[in-house]
């Protein structure tokens, strides 16, 4: 075979393979690099299930956890609060708390374990803000139909005492109701619902 | 020969410098016509330029630390007190910076309408185009790191708020968003990340785009206020454009003055108002952060809210946030496509017809609305001044292809004009 004579088709497919190859051990190379900026192990462990006293929250008051970084509530409601919330239904986007944004053993009226205490992620729906407590019923800034709840000041999204989200507001869903359970003595457990042990 | 020759000679001779200095600068022929509006693309780069001077200073006393110190204040938020209060001449460089990311913007967007006005995303220049909104991107995602290492409240909320953009994805968007944050909610990994990001990535990808765009530039030539050709009527001897001139030193001394105005302008706000009454440094931000308190109202710094307003002004759908979120990106995207959506068949505003003029100046207009009504709380009568601004903002580009068309353009004329 002279100098001049150059199998074309052998010099393509050694192009393609090197060049496939190589692209396969750049996109290998690049995995350790994208998995680095994941939560590492200790940002993990700090994502552990927290315990809590709430014996010592007073009715209709608020008790502000801390739960991987984001806030949980834990709000002790009256029994007018609870009476309060049947009256919202037609009012709310998802009254019935169809999308999961809870434990199926929440998805009940009170969206809660024990009627009295929720235990919500206060963390809007819609970006991300923390919406503030609001129990009094009809203040002037939230207007008549107020019957206590919760408000974003970020966006306006306006959620009831079982954290159901109003219509016409921007948050989609209702807030989160993380997994928890309640131990002996009045203590709660927030990120862990298992049975036993 | 003198020795100053020799020493060039002697370069020349192992690295291009004479070639490059005519090729860039005494050789490139510029229209003659450029006017006011010429001024932003030089002021860009100079303020990139001091944005990476300051910010090379600030780093040797900043921290991107988000724990508690002694007094229980963040890290982070003390060294920037600290380079405010306690390094010498610190707070001069922390508020050119500052004042600089804001000024950045400001040029850019004049320079981006100079664009829209003159045509200069039009053919040859498509590429010239796209490599300015890949920097504008990536000045975008500069700016928007840079907020977060003050570690204010509204560095954190802010963040907070655009990192939950990326959650409204379908089926990724949660994972995706874990991952930017390195933590199930902004913390200290968040923090560093962006820091390195600020610092190092971002401002190579930027360096090496604005090295990309002016090569474009110089490989195509300068667009003019008259939206013609100079390139078409070469002196048939030399072949340089008859109506060019070099940019060295006609243009670098004509830059100067406006570099001059601007540096008036700029000293005012960084000694007298550096935080441009919040809008510049906003109030809040002098809190440190609290993950637990979010504050009673949230704008975006004055740059991004055109794009806020957009994506407020879009109801949730189907249980979701995800197409207010879409709108967001495709009003960001859409200018990329703007150099296939103009049918015109003149380039510069001079000689378009009235249908073009009043759909800029609506534009214009929603553009400015929209920056307004993002850094407003939300209202009723406000949501609906978004979607109608909204509305014009896509109606401009996505109908462009009909109107450009049927517009009655005059005679562009063959030579430039004064």
């Amino acid at each position: 075979m002279s100098m001049s004579e150059v199998d074309r088709s052998k010099r393509r497919f050694l192009i393609a393979a090197t060049t496939a190859v190589g692209g396969v051990a750049a996109v290998g190379a690049a995995i350790p690099f994208v998995m680095s900026m994941l939560p590492s192990e200790r940002a993990k462990a700090a994502g552990a299930p927290v315990e809590v006293d709430i014996s010592k929250i007073e009715p209709g008051m608020i008790l502000n956890i801390e739960w991987q970084g984001k806030p949980v509530w834990v709000v002790n409601r009256t029994k007018e609060m609870l009476a309060s919330l049947s009256k919202l239904d037609s009012m709310l986007v998802d009254p019935n708390s169809e999308v999961p944004q809870q434990p199926d053993y929440c998805k009940n009226p009170t969206r809660s374990i024990k009627p009295e205490y929720l235990v919500a992620v206060g963390i809007c729906t819609h970006l991300g803000c923390s919406p503030t407590y609001r129990p009094e019923v009809s203040p002037p800034d939230l207007g008549p139909d107020w019957l206590g709840g919760f408000f974003c000041p970020c966006h306006g999204s306006r959620f009831d005492l079982a954290a159901r989200v109003y219509k016409g507001v921007p948050a989609p869903t209702n807030l989160v109701i993380p997994k928890h359970k309640y131990l002996a003595n009045g203590r709660l457990l927030v990120g862990d619902d298992s049975k036993g042990a | 020969m003198s020795s100053l020759t020799k020493l060039v000679g002697w370069i020349d001779a192992r690295f291009p410098l004479t070639s490059n200095w005519k090729a860039h600068l005494s050789e490139y022929y510029a229209p003659k016509n450029f006017n006011f509006w010429y001024f932003f693309g030089s002021l860009a780069l100079l303020v990139l330029v001091m944005q990476i001077i300051t910010g090379i200073f600030l780093t040797m006393n900043y921290m991107p630390d988000a724990s508690l110190n002694n007094s229980g204040v963040p890290v982070a938020f003390a060294s920037v007190e600290y380079i405010m209060r306690d390094v010498p001449w610190g707070w001069l460089i922390r508020y050119m910076h500052s004042t600089g990311a804001s000024a950045f913007f400001i040029v850019v967007y004049l320079h981006m309408m100079r664009g829209l006005m003159y045509g200069s995303y039009r053919k040859p220049r498509e590429l010239l185009w796209i490599f300015g909104m890949l920097i504008y991107l990536a000045l975008m995602a500069e700016a928007f790191m840079g907020y977060l290492l003050p570690w204010g409240q509204m560095s954190f909320w802010g963040a907070q708020v655009i990192i939950n953009l990326f959650t409204a994805i379908p089926f990724v968007g949660p994972d995706i968003s874990l991952w930017i944050r390195g933590d199930y909610v902004i913390g200290e990994a968040t923090l560093n990340r962006f820091f390195a990001f600020h610092v190092i990535a971002v401002p190579l990808v930027l360096l090496g785009l604005v090295v990309a765009h002016v090569l474009a530039l110089h490989e195509v030539g300068s667009n003019n206020p008259d939206g013609i050709e100079i390139k078409k009527n070469k002196d048939p001897v030399t072949h340089i454009p008859l109506d060019g001139i070099p940019f060295h030193p006609y243009y670098t001394v004509k830059d100067i003055v406006g570099v001059v105005v601007f540096l008036m302008v700029f000293s005012a706000i960084v000694f007298f108002a550096p935080d441009v009454g919040g809008y510049f440094l906003e109030a809040n931000n002098f809190i440190p952060a609290d993950p637990f308190k979010t504050p009673p109202h949230i704008a975006p710094v004055w740059y991004f809210t055109p794009f806020y307003a957009i994506l407020r002004a879009v109801p949730p759908m189907f249980g979701s946030q995800f197409p207010g979120v879409v709108a967001m990106g495709v009003a960001v995207m859409i200018l990329f496509f703007l150099p296939w959506l103009d049918r015109g068949n003149v380039k510069s505003i001079r000689y378009r017809g009235t249908v073009y003029k009043v759909w800029l100046g609506l534009f214009v207009i929603s553009f400015i609305g929209l920056g307004v009504l993002g850094v407003l709380p939300v209202t009723p009568l406000y949501t609906i001044y978004s979607r109608i601004f909204s509305v014009i903002y896509f109606a401009f580009f996505f109908l462009m292809p009909w109107y450009t068309k049927i517009d009655k353009t005059k005679p562009e004329p063959a030579r430039v004009t004064g």
